[in-house]
């Protein structure tokens, strides 16, 4: 890896880049990075981003599971229903998706009479919760096709095998057809995970205060244009080269059999 | 009877003529596939220049390239459409300043096209890149072999031939490029986004402007599927079809 660089050609690029980077941070304007409460928003900005993401991965792939199982193996009732969520959300913009719950669907509910009294009118008023919902389903929808392949390409003489021993049809699936699907999907679900990270930015659009927003409202302040959007840039390559090393780790620690 | 009156109200926000929104959401609809369309354009041209740029350049060409679509495809769009509309209205208006011009207005669906093109071309290069490396040597060897210039090559052997492998993704590609314009109503540009919450702000219909331009996302990405499906029939003709 860091041998790779040390080809002249690369050295001379690294120092080209060295240069640029020094002259942004020189004749750049980042005064504002120094204000203690840009400070304190963009590590809150930060966290709610992280905090997005993960939430989302994980609501998200839990809803996938069954999606995929129906649409893989399940009766019509189950199939069709789950094939039409799966096309409706890959098919339209997150961003529109976004808009229709939250202020779609929620401006519908305090037409409801007596729900500004009930215990979930908080909820129903905070952006915060549309956010986590419209994400989870965004990952539901394109995971769910993901998985629908993953439960199929079980060979089926690992599931006939294991009828053969006499196991309960849940064991088998907690067992064996779970966990091979899940390895399966393990390289792809890098990927979507760093597609999900990309898609977190797009909640600032319903006013949740994730790293997006942040930079947003700094430049909005400052009528600074183009250093928050680097700082941005930064984040986001930084938050993607990590997702890739988790992945890179998860996927060592499971063996490997190529056939 | 409540909900016959819902209906006809809803059908009136949704007629074509001026007080129903209707118009203004075909007009952001097609606003929306004349961007998406450019972008898959300008997105392929990059691609298949990048793409054998990155399979028979130099090393440098090489290194550059993995650079351009390692980070256009580790930032979010979103934050990759507002750096380069900044910097290509920026870089347009100080050229046309240098020549002596007035600054312009950069028209919304020119920057779309360039901004979404470049975001495509990274995705494209890795697609077409793939299936060009998916292309039998030794069609390309023999073509080699009879004297074929590189460029008669690409035309007659290597793209026709990777055309039907690179279908998927590049359906995938356009589809990605529908619904991204989305995110160009961030910069306030009219597409079908961007007109939706316009009419719903100014009705205060919310739910029924949403939805109703879900349904025509949803239509464009259905019509779309089912237009690639057929296109990739066509390519696959004379094929053996796959069969696991």
């Amino acid at each position: 890896m860091i041998r790779a660089l040390l080809i002249p050609r690369r050295l001379v690029m690294l120092a080209i880049l060295m240069v640029i980077v020094a002259l942004v941070a020189i004749y750049g304007r980042w005064d504002w990075l120094g204000n203690p409460k840009y400070q304190a928003l963009i590590v809150r900005g930060i966290g709610n981003t992280l905090i997005l993401l993960v939430l989302t991965m994980a609501i998200g792939m839990a809803l996938a599971i069954p999606l995929g199982l129906a649409q893989a193996v399940g009766p019509w009732y189950l199939a069709y229903p789950a094939r039409a969520f799966c096309s409706v959300i890959r098919g339209t913009p997150l961003l529109l998706q976004l808009f229709l719950l939250y202020y779609g669907i929620g401006s519908l509910f305090p037409g409801i009479p007596g729900i500004r009294d009930s215990w979930a009118w908080p909820y129903l008023r905070d952006a915060w919760y549309y956010a986590v919902l419209g994400l989870s389903l965004s990952v539901a929808g394109y995971e769910g096709e993901v998985m629908r392949g993953a439960f199929r390409a079980v060979p089926h003489g690992q599931l006939e095998a294991a009828r053969a021993m006499g196991m309960p049809r849940l064991t088998i699936f907690r067992r064996i057809w779970l966990p091979q699907a899940l390895h399966r999907v393990l390289p792809t679900l890098g990927g979507e995970t760093v597609l999900q990270l990309k898609a977190t930015p797009l909640v600032a659009m319903i006013t949740v205060v994730d790293i997006y927003a942040v930079a947003s409202r700094v430049r909005s302040e400052t009528l600074i244009t183009y250093e928050p959007l680097m700082l941005l840039a930064v984040v986001y390559m930084a938050i993607t080269g990590v997702i890739v090393l988790i992945f890179r780790w998860f996927e060592n620690r499971v063996p490997q059999r190529v056939a | 009877m409540l909900s016959g009156a819902l209906l006809s109200s809803t059908l009136d926000l949704l007629a074509l003529n001026p007080p129903g929104w209707g118009a203004v959401l075909l007009w952001g609809l097609w606003n929306s596939v004349l961007i998406a369309a450019g972008a898959f354009a300008l997105g392929l041209v990059i691609g298949t220049l990048g793409a054998y740029g990155k399979l028979y350049g130099g090393p440098v060409t090489k290194d550059l390239l993995a650079v351009y679509t390692t980070v256009v495809r580790a930032v979010p769009e979103l934050i990759l459409i507002l750096i380069l509309y900044f910097a290509v209205t920026d870089a347009m208006n100080q050229g046309l300043v240098a020549l002596g011009r007035e600054k312009v207005q950069i028209s919304g669906l020119v920057a779309g096209i360039l901004v979404l093109g470049v975001v495509q071309g990274a995705y494209a290069t890795e697609v077409l890149r793939g299936a060009i490396l998916a292309v039998p040597s030794g069609q390309i060897e023999a073509a080699r072999a009879m004297g074929m210039s590189p460029l008669l090559l690409a035309r007659r052997v290597t793209l026709p031939l990777m055309l039907a492998l690179a279908l998927p993704g590049l359906a995938n590609l356009w589809l990605i490029a529908t619904k991204d314009t989305a995110l160009l109503a961030v910069v306030g540009f009219a597409e079908l986004t961007q007109s939706t919450r316009q009419a719903a702000s100014t009705t205060k219909a919310f739910f029924t402007f949403y939805a109703a331009a879900g349904v025509l996302y949803l239509g464009v990405s259905i019509l779309s599927t089912l237009a690639f499906a057929w296109v990739e029939r066509r390519a696959r003709r004379g094929q053996r079809p796959v069969s696991g």
